[in-house]
Order: C-alpha cells, then sequence, then structure tokens
C-alpha cells in the first residue's frame, strides 16, 4: 500500500515536472543552436554537430548594448517598485491588523477592487496622463502602476502575518521601554519577515514579468524594460528573427528573478513565531 | 522601587462594562500582593491599568508619589511578566533579556554584565545562546522573569505566570519567585487564580469579584475572618461548609442539631437572626470524629449518617448531605455561580483525623468547633461574626468606618 504510494507520488511529480519544465529546457535548447541551424530546421533537442553555437549566441546577446540596458532598466524598476511597494504594505497592514479607523473595510475592499482591474483597460488612459504629466518613457512612469497593482496584494499578504502575531509581543516591547515605532521595528517587523519576503517575491515577480505597461508606456531604451525589449530585438534582418539570439536572452533575463527567489526563500522560514508564547 | 496607589479606580470597556469597579488599594514599598478571584472578575485589568496597557477611566494611578495615568507603559519603569511569557522569539535568550537595556541605551558591558548577573540567578547561563521556541516551559518562564529582574524597575507585575506549568514545576516556580522578590525587595503585584500561590506568595491578598474589591487582607486573616460568603467560598479548600442556621440567643439550630457559640458572637448576630434564618460557615477542619476529640476540649457534637469518606492518610474526608431550605439553596447556587462553578452541594464535608475509624454509611458522632463558625446574613452576604480588626479591609465595611469616624471626632 505504502510502496504503491510513493510510486504514484514519484510518477505524478515526474510528469508535473516534465510538463512545467519542457519549455524551459527547449529555449535553452534553443539559446545553444546557431541561428543557420534554426533557419534550416533543426527538430532535434540536442543541436546537430554543425549547429551548434556554444556560448556565441550569450555572448552576442550580451554584448548588445539595448538588451544591456534593458536588463538594467527592468533590475531598477522592479527593485525600487519592490522596495517601495513593500514598505508601504508594511506599514499599511500593520495599521489594518492593529489599529481601529475609521474606513479600514474600505481600504480592503478598494485594495481588492484595483488588484481585480484589468490591467490592459488601464494602459490608454495611463499612456495620455503620463505624457501630459512628463513620466512617459521614464522609470518612474513604470514604477507607478508596478507599485498600485502589486501593493494590494501585498497588504493583504502581510496583514494576514500581523495578525498572526499575538499583542502581547508588542505590549512587552512597550513594557520594556520601547516606543511604538521601536516595538513595531524591533519585534513586529522582524516575526513578520517572512511576510515581508513573501510579498516582496510576489512584487518582484509581477514586476519582473509585466509586459503590457512595459511596452506601452515606454518608447526608447531610457525605460524598457526586458520583456519589452525582446519583442523588439530585431537582429540584422528584420524579415528574420534571430530565435536563438531570443532564446539566451530569455534565458539571460530569468537568472535574475531565480537569484531573488533562492535569496528571499532563505527568509521565507516557517514557525518563526514558535516560541514566542507558550504552546 | 516604588509603592503604588490606587484611588477609586474604574474601568470601562468600549461597551459600557465595568470590568473594574472602584477599587482603591495601597501597595507600600516592597510589599507582594496578590489579585486574586474568579475568571473574568477583572485581575487582569486591573495589571494592566497598572502597567498603562489600558485607559483608565477614572480614578487615581500613583506609582511613588507621582500620578502615572497619563503615562505610556514605556515612562511608568515598571517590569511585567505576561501570562504567557511574550518572548521576542527572533532572538536568542540573552538578547531577550538584554532588550530592555539595550532600549534604554546601556552601554554593551553593562548590559553583558547585568544580563550575566540575572541568568546566573535564573540559572539560565547554558541557555544563552538558545531561541525561546527550543525552550521548555519552566525555562521560557524564567526568561521571561530575566527580562523583569535584568533592569531596575520600581515594581514587578506578573499576570499568573505559572498557569502554563505543571503541577511540579508549578510548586518550584513558585518558592523561586518568593525567594527571588523577598531578595530583591521589590514591590511585586501577582494575579492568579491560584489557592495555594495566593496564600503562599503574599503579604496582603486582594479578592476581587465582578471588578469589586471584596477584601484586602494577610492571607491568615483572610482565612479565619472572610468578610462575606464570597470571600469564605473562594478562599480554602475544601471549600468551607455553608449551613442554614436559625439563632435564638447562643444556640444555633443547624440541620443536625443545635450547638452553642460564644456570648460576643451572639450578641453580634441577635439584630439580623431576628429577622430570620442566618448561613453558617464552618470549615471542615473544624469538625472531627468525636471518638477521637480530647474530652476537653470545647464544642458540641451531633449525629450524622455519612455518605462518602476518602482516606488520605494523615486525614479522611467525609461526606454528609443535608437537606437545605428553598431560600438557602438559592444563596448557595448564586455563590456557586460567583465563585465560577466551583462545587457547592447541599453537604457537609468534615475533615477528619487519619485514625478516624468512621466507614461509609456509619451513623457517626461528630464534633464541631462551634466556636469558630462564621454567620451570615445570607440577603446581603455579609460576615456578621466577623472580627473587624482582624479582617483588613472589607468591601462595604470601609464606608461605615468613614462614616462613623467623623463621629467620633466630634
Ligand atoms: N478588550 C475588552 N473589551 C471588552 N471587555 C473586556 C475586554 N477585556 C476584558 N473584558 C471584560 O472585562 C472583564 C475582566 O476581564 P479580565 O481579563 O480582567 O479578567 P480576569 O480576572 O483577568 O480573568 P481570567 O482569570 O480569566 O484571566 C471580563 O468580564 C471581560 O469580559
Ligand atoms: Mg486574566
Amino acid at each position: 500500500m505504502r510502496g504503491t504510494n510513493k510510486v504514484g507520488i514519484g510518477v505524478g511529480f515526474i510528469l508535473i515536472m516534465v510538463w512545467c519544465l519542457l519549455p524551459v529546457a527547449w529555449i535553452i535548447s534553443l539559446s545553444f543552436k546557431s541561428q543557420e541551424a534554426i533557419t534550416a530546421g533543426s527538430p532535434g533537442f540536442l543541436p546537430t554537430s554543425g549547429g551548434s553555437a556554444g556560448f556565441q549566441n550569450y555572448v552576442d546577446v550580451l554584448n548588445d548594448e539595448q538588451f544591456r540596458r534593458a536588463i538594467f532598466n527592468s533590475i531598477g524598476i522592479c527593485l525600487i517598485a519592490t522596495a517601495l511597494s513593500v514598505i508601504l504594505a508594511t506599514l499599511a497592514a500593520y495599521a489594518i491588523a492593529r489599529l481601529e479607523f475609521k474606513g479600514k473595510r474600505f481600504v480592503l475592499t478598494t485594495a481588492l477592487a484595483i488588484a481585480m482591474f484589468p490591467v490592459v483597460s488601464l494602459v490608454s488612459p495611463l499612456f495620455d496622463m503620463w505624457r501630459t504629466l512628463g513620466i512617459y518613457d521614464t522609470w518612474i512612469g513604470l514604477i507607478i502602476p508596478y507599485m498600485s497593482f502589486t501593493l494590494p496584494l501585498a497588504i493583504w499578504t502581510l496583514s494576514a502575518f500581523f495578525r498572526e502575531i499575538p499583542w502581547e509581543m508588542e505590549q512587552a516591547a512597550q513594557v520594556d521601554g520601547a516606543t511604538s515605532w521601536q516595538a513595531f521595528r524591533k519585534v513586529i517587523v522582524p516575526l513578520a519577515a517572512p511576510g515581508v519576503f513573501t510579498a516582496a517575491i510576489l512584487t518582484f515577480f509581477f514586476a519582473w514579468n509585466d509586459f503590457v505597461f512595459g511596452i506601452s508606456l515606454t518608447s526608447t531604451e531610457a525605460a524598457r524594460p526586458i520583456p519589452a525589449a525582446l519583442s523588439f530585438f530585431v537582429g540584422a534582418d528584420p524579415f528574420n528573427r534571430p530565435a536563438s539570439l531570443l532564446a539566451a536572452g530569455a534565458v539571460v533575463s530569468t537568472i535574475p528573478i531565480i537569484l531573488i527567489v533562492l535569496v528571499f526563500q532563505r527568509k521565507i522560514v516557517a514557525g518563526l513565531t514558535s516560541g514566542a508564547v507558550k504552546g | 522601587m516604588a509603592s503604588i496607589t490606587m484611588k477609586n479606580i474604574v474601568k470601562k470597556y468600549g461597551d459600557g462594562f465595568p470590568a473594574v469597579n472602584d477599587v482603591s488599594i495601597d501597595i507600600a514599598d516592597g510589599e507582594f500582593v496578590i489579585l486574586v478571584g474568579p475568571s473574568g472578575c477583572g485581575k487582569s485589568t486591573l495589571l494592566r491599568m497598572i502597567v498603562g496597557l489600558e485607559d483608565i477611566t477614572s480614578g487615581d494611578m500613583m506609582i511613588g508619589e507621582k500620578k502615572v495615568n497619563d503615562l505610556a507603559p514605556r515612562d511608568r519603569n515598571l517590569a511585567m511578566v505576561f501570562q504567557n511569557y511574550a518572548l521576542y522569539p527572533h532572538l536568542t535568550v540573552f538578547e531577550n533579556i538584554a532588550f530592555p537595556l539595550r532600549l534604554a541605551g546601556a552601554s554593551e558591558s553593562e548590559i553583558t554584565e547585568k544580563v550575566n548577573a540575572a541568568s546566573k540567578t535564573l540559572e539560565l547561563d547554558e541557555h544563552l545562546q538558545r531561541k525561546p521556541g527550543n525552550l521548555s516551559g519552566g525555562q521560557r518562564q524564567r526568561v521571561a522573569m530575566g527580562r523583569a529582574i535584568v533592569r531596575d524597575a520600581d515594581a514587578f507585575l506578573f499576570d499568573e505566570p505559572l498557569s502554563n506549568l505543571d503541577a511540579k514545576l508549578r510548586g518550584q516556580m513558585r518558592s523561586e519567585i518568593s525567594r527571588l522578590q523577598k531578595r530583591l525587595g521589590i514591590t511585586t503585584v501577582y494575579v492568579t487564580h491560584d489557592q495555594t500561590e495566593a496564600m503562599t506568595l503574599g503579604d496582603r491578598v486582594a479578592v476581587l469579584k465582578r471588578g469589586v474589591l471584596q477584601q484586602l487582607a494577610s492571607p491568615r486573616q483572610l482565612y479565619s475572618n472572610p468578610g462575606n460568603l464570597f470571600v469564605a467560598g473562594f478562599i480554602g479548600s475544601p471549600p468551607m461548609n455553608f449551613l442554614p442556621a436559625k439563632v435564638s440567643g447562643t444556640s444555633v439550630e443547624l440541620p443536625f442539631g443545635t450547638v452553642q457559640i460564644p456570648q460576643d458572637k451572639a450578641d453580634k448576630v441577635a439584630a439580623s437572626a431576628a429577622n430570620g434564618l442566618l448561613m453558617a460557615g464552618i470549615r471542615p477542619e473544624h469538625f472531627e470524629d468525636a471518638a477521637v476529640v480530647d474530652a476537653s476540649r470545647q464544642g458540641s457534637t451531633f449525629r450524622a449518617k455519612v455518605d462518602v469518606v476518602e482516606w488520605l492518610g494523615n486525614e479522611a474526608y467525609a461526606y454528609i448531605p443535608f437537606e437545605a431550605p428553598p431560600e438557602v439553596r438559592e444563596q448557595l447556587e448564586q455563590l456557586e455561580r460567583d465563585l465560577d462553578g466551583e462545587s457547592l452541594r447541599t453537604q457537609l464535608v468534615v475533615s477528619l483525623d487519619g485514625t478516624s475509624r468512621i466507614a461509609e454509611g456509619d451513623e457517626a458522632e461528630i464534633w464541631v468547633d462551634s466556636s469558630k463558625m462564621h454567620l451570615f446574613d445570607p440577603a446581603t452576604g455579609e460576615n456578621l461574626t466577623v472580627d473587624l480588626d482582624n479582617a483588613g479591609y472589607i468591601h462595604g465595611h470601609a464606608m461605615a468606618e468613614a462614616a462613623e469616624q467623623p463621629a467620633a471626632a466630634g
């Protein structure tokens, strides 16, 4: 009984992994093939002996000024949006979880409504507004919409975490001589760290993967993020898009997100609050 | 170190319910005062008002000579141990204890020195680098104490600090707290609903019922001179027996027979006795098997059928059911509710000497020391036979005293 269960789980696991990772594997495979081999048709998973480009595609991509700008834009915009969003969400979520104030329900429902708003419908009004305000095609022009779409999620996630933290923690800190701010910073925030990093990862994902805002609110490489830049990526021949270069670009652009997840994941240790109060 | 003075403290929560109602307590510098009472009587609320976590609706809270009603907790310089300890799980034991010192901006060397001193006192040395999550209940409790004693607080406040520990550990920690308090000589307010803690730890015990201070006296005074039915029923285990009593002169008619009371007690109750039934309160240990009592001892005897006997070695408890008239039964049921369901069946619990041969079902001859009997007014619950000079503050009596004073002066 146990044995068949284990086998079943193993098989299911492999199926899901294959399902999820096949496209990724294919892109990686593409990125190692030469342009000619792809144009000529190269159906195999591993590059043929003549059609392998080695790391040449990666070298080309990284040598491309446009691509480097886009990576820089993406990292900058996403980090700033994430940091601002998480800081604001932490403060807002704390207020929602701990304080009684008028309009609390309103804030929460509005936040939810915003999160459910279709992104596309905002593009043209934002386009006009940003042009008028002069922040079209700037970092800030992307950071603002990213924040407004990730804040609700971050606030909801974080206020759930804050609610889990026993009131006594804060009161103990106050009796120990802390101001409200010190209690918040030295006790509450460290205890909510898993929540903070969860919110950070979600925010960063959203911003990094955004395509709609990236392509419609930018016009030059001054602010164009990676997903948009990849779609503008035309090689020497405009009628023949460099698939292998694009694949290499796509692979490179997933590296930061993997790094971020690895870094943040260490902070998301479950059960950090255990031991605060009796079992 | 400082005294704590509460004057007519009232706390009404948002729904208007008075959780603490007109409580006045003077706590001397260095005194150990216990707050006891059934669940929901306002003990925690009172403690939290002292420390500043709860606003005071009206009344004055003084620490030393200073009125602290409007001070934030951190400006009151009190140390508190929470019921669930409230340790900081992300900090090591060392940092937990050091937390108040760091907030106060103490130097690194001072912190190390003080934390090490506290950890030595509490035997936490080997755990200093561990996180609270990995400690046992008793160790966590000690860390919470460490955080309290490490600073030079004006007073310690404890909210049921031992209620999460098992019986054995509770006993150990109880004596540890007592020793620590005596050594540091620091003013302490301690909330509990454990009888033993209340009786053994405190210099004085404040008994609360539904937000009202019932009596404030030393444990001995509370036990021998309860001010009213509630205190009498709350203090002592097994609880005091309550019996309907018809008093005429010095003879008291109980369900089992008539016994004699001293003249001075008879005088005190004469006025109320004229109005009808009284409630007699006799502690289990004031009964005895007539066969093992010295003939020289004063007292009365009666015969009754024993229902159940529990023999404990050094003593035995015998249970004797009796019939109570409806008005008394009602009063007893009300008392039971007030006491949080501590069962007060209409049965007599008598404590017998371990050598007693009384067995279940016997018709036994029981001796009672009727001079120790208290008589209560069943309507008000007031103890009519109380020795006022020996009972501390009793709810209702202070006002009578205050009213008498001008008369005496004039
Ligand atoms: N935040 C609150 N809002 C409204 N009522 C409250 C609040 N906190 C406590 N109360 C009420 O005040 C009364 C006293 O509560 P308190 O916590 O002081 O009781 P307690 O004596 O400590 O009881 P326990 O032994 O169960 O801890 C209770 O009746 C409770 O319902
Ligand atoms: Mg309580």
